[in-house]
């Protein structure tokens, strides 16, 4: 992944994406292949690599009988490269970063899912890190802890420092990522920047209107196959075979009433679905 | 890294596991607990007056009543068959085990925390906690003792009679004994700590260890491996209270002790450092 980049890493349930952050993070060995983290090997100078990689992995875990404040205390006297004189300055800045101040002195067992969440991403944030990497990073927010989430990745981003983020939440990874890898049975089925991924030769025209048999003439007039689904009408339409614009100029000449017209690339969830196979049977 | 750095991060980390031990409730419910054994004792004594009869109930106990500085030795004799191994299942077991189930030992790990610095702080944190539960004990015995019973000179197993400094000493003597028989089988709660992620088994797990290791000492047929088992000296600190002291047993049961930290530091260390951190 090209640093800088926001990455994300997708996959169902049971893909292997959590266990892909461990084996990273030498939490769990690989029974093959190599890993590179940072360009250090992997789990050989994992000492090397880990002080520059925040991470949440799993979601978060605390002490709970220790408050939001000491918890992170306990994380960063862990961590041997971390100055202890700065220790308490860089803990309340992330703890600022995050929202969780006012909470600090609070016991993580009195916190919320959310906040949780959000101590956990402050303890990612504890040193100054060149990569982080984020499992699921908005789960169990509500809508405008996952927007501050968002925020602060792309902060984050625009300060240099790479980030990973896995998901299956597609919606969250179209809004923010720069690159993506869909990972489906343990293997990488697809990856790169997410124009190239959403780049796709055919296009999905939809068009919403009462005059359903004349559009549909007009449009195979036009070469283009149109199909009368529940009441839309839809087709698939080849890249650069024609522009929008003429379709809709041909319908209105027709006499056709427009309620509604797209012509999109078919959206992530269908790509994703068509990489990584449909229903509950995923990843068998 | 630094030589300074690598013992500044060490001791860094060993504070921070002394605090989040000794800030937890269950710690200091356990001392608390250990502190009664003396009370309970010294009060039982106080009620039944002065007529216990030599040899009956658990040795010294006849003393009690003349000299209250024979409290703590007595509460330890009867501490340390089972209520010792009981609160160091809980802390030894828990080391590695309660950080997995929490899934903290991830974080920790990721920190990032050498395992091996991991391991060897957390058998520093469960050796400290054994260091405050003899501690605890005996100090508790020689307050109550000083409250309820007369103090003074003290009639030893040989018919010696010792100064009150030389008896403290002692005193800390048999504490320091005890540690290091609890640090044993706080070796064998790290290993066994780190075979799984429900810290309730490890820490029963490591208490069936000493009750079974107990109960074989008491079967004849077993004679020859009596010796190696982890507490075949537990009780042989009676020979720090004779003239001249005998410290044979206290050498031996050292010895002893540390081949079991020896053993089982090993296997945890094979154990932890290869082992996938999955939870």
């Amino acid at each position: 992944m090209p640093r800088g980049a926001i990455f994300g890493f997708l996959g169902p349930n049971g893909s292997g994406k959590t266990t892909t952050i461990r084996m990273l993070l030498g939490l769990a060995e690989a029974t093959s292949g190599s890993i590179f983290l940072l360009n250090k090997s992997i789990p050989f100078e994992l000492r090397d690599a880990l002080p520059h990689v925040g991470a949440l992995v799993e979601g978060p875990a605390f002490y709970p009988y220790l408050s939001g404040r000491d918890n992170l205390a306990r994380f960063d006297s862990a961590d041997s490269s971390a100055d202890p004189k700065t220790r308490t300055a860089r803990i309340e800045s992330a703890l600022a970063r995050v929202g969780l101040t006012a909470a600090r002195e609070k016991k993580v067992h009195a916190y919320s899912l959310g906040m949780k969440q959000r101590l956990g991403i402050a303890n990612a944030l504890l040193q100054p890190r060149e990569l982080l990497i984020l499992d699921e990073p908005t789960n169990g927010l509500d809508p405008q802890g996952t927007r501050e989430v968002r925020t602060l990745i792309r902060d984050l981003a625009s300060q240099g420092i790479t980030i990973f983020i896995s998901s299956h939440l597609l919606l969250e990874i179209e809004q923010i990522c720069s690159h993506l890898a869909v990972m489906s049975a343990g293997k990488i089925v697809a990856q790169g920047s997410i124009e190239e991924l959403s780049f796709s030769e055919i296009l999905n025209l939809n068009l919403r209107t009462p005059d359903i048999d004349k559009a549909i003439a007009t449009l195979n007039s036009l070469d283009i196959e149109a199909r009368n689904e529940g009441g839309a009408i839809k087709a698939n339409v080849t890249y650069n075979f024609i522009a929008p614009e003429t379709i809709v100029d041909a319908l209105v000449r027709a006499g056709v009433k427009i309620q509604g017209f797209t012509l999109e690339a078919p959206k992530l969830e269908e790509r994703f679905v068509s990489l990584t196979g449909e229903g509950f049977d995923v990843a068998r | 890294m630094s030589r300074v750095n690598f013992l500044q991060g060490f001791a860094t980390l060993v504070r921070s596991e002394l605090s989040v031990l000794f800030r937890r409730r269950r710690t200091w419910a356990m001392l608390a607990t250990i502190a009664c054994i003396p009370i309970f004792l010294a009060i039982a004594v106080q009620l039944s007056g002065s007529t216990i009869p030599p040899g009956e109930g658990p040795p010294f106990l006849d003393r009690v009543s003349q000299n209250g500085l024979f409290v703590g030795f007595t509460a330890m004799i009867l501490a340390i068959p089972l209520f010792l191994p009981l609160t160091i299942g809980v802390v030894a077991g828990d080391t590695i085990a309660g950080e997995a189930s929490t899934g903290t030992l991830r974080y920790l790990l990721v920190a990032p925390v050498s395992r091996v610095r991991l391991l060897v702080v957390k058998f520093i944190g469960a050796s400290v906690f054994a260091i405050a539960a003899t501690a605890t004990l005996m100090i508790t015995g020689i307050i109550v003792g000083l409250i309820l019973f007369p103090v003074g000179p003290v009639t030893l197993l040989s018919g010696d009679v010792i100064s009150i400094p030389a008896a403290l000493l002692r005193i800390a003597l048999v504490a320091a004994y005890v540690t290091i028989s609890l640090m044993g089988l706080s070796a064998v709660g790290l290993f066994i700590s780190t075979l799984t992620v429900i810290p309730v088994g490890a820490m029963a797990a490591t208490v069936v260890v000493s009750t079974v290791s107990q109960i074989l000492a008491t079967l004849p047929q077993l004679e020859v491996i009596h010796p190696y088992l982890l507490t075949y000296n537990w009780l042989g600190f009676a020979d720090l209270l004779r003239a001249p002291m005998d410290f044979h047993s206290f050498a031996m049961n050292s010895l002893l002790q540390i081949s079991y930290i020896v053993i089982f530091g090993s296997a945890a260390y094979s154990r932890f450092t290869t082992k996938d951190v999955l939870s």
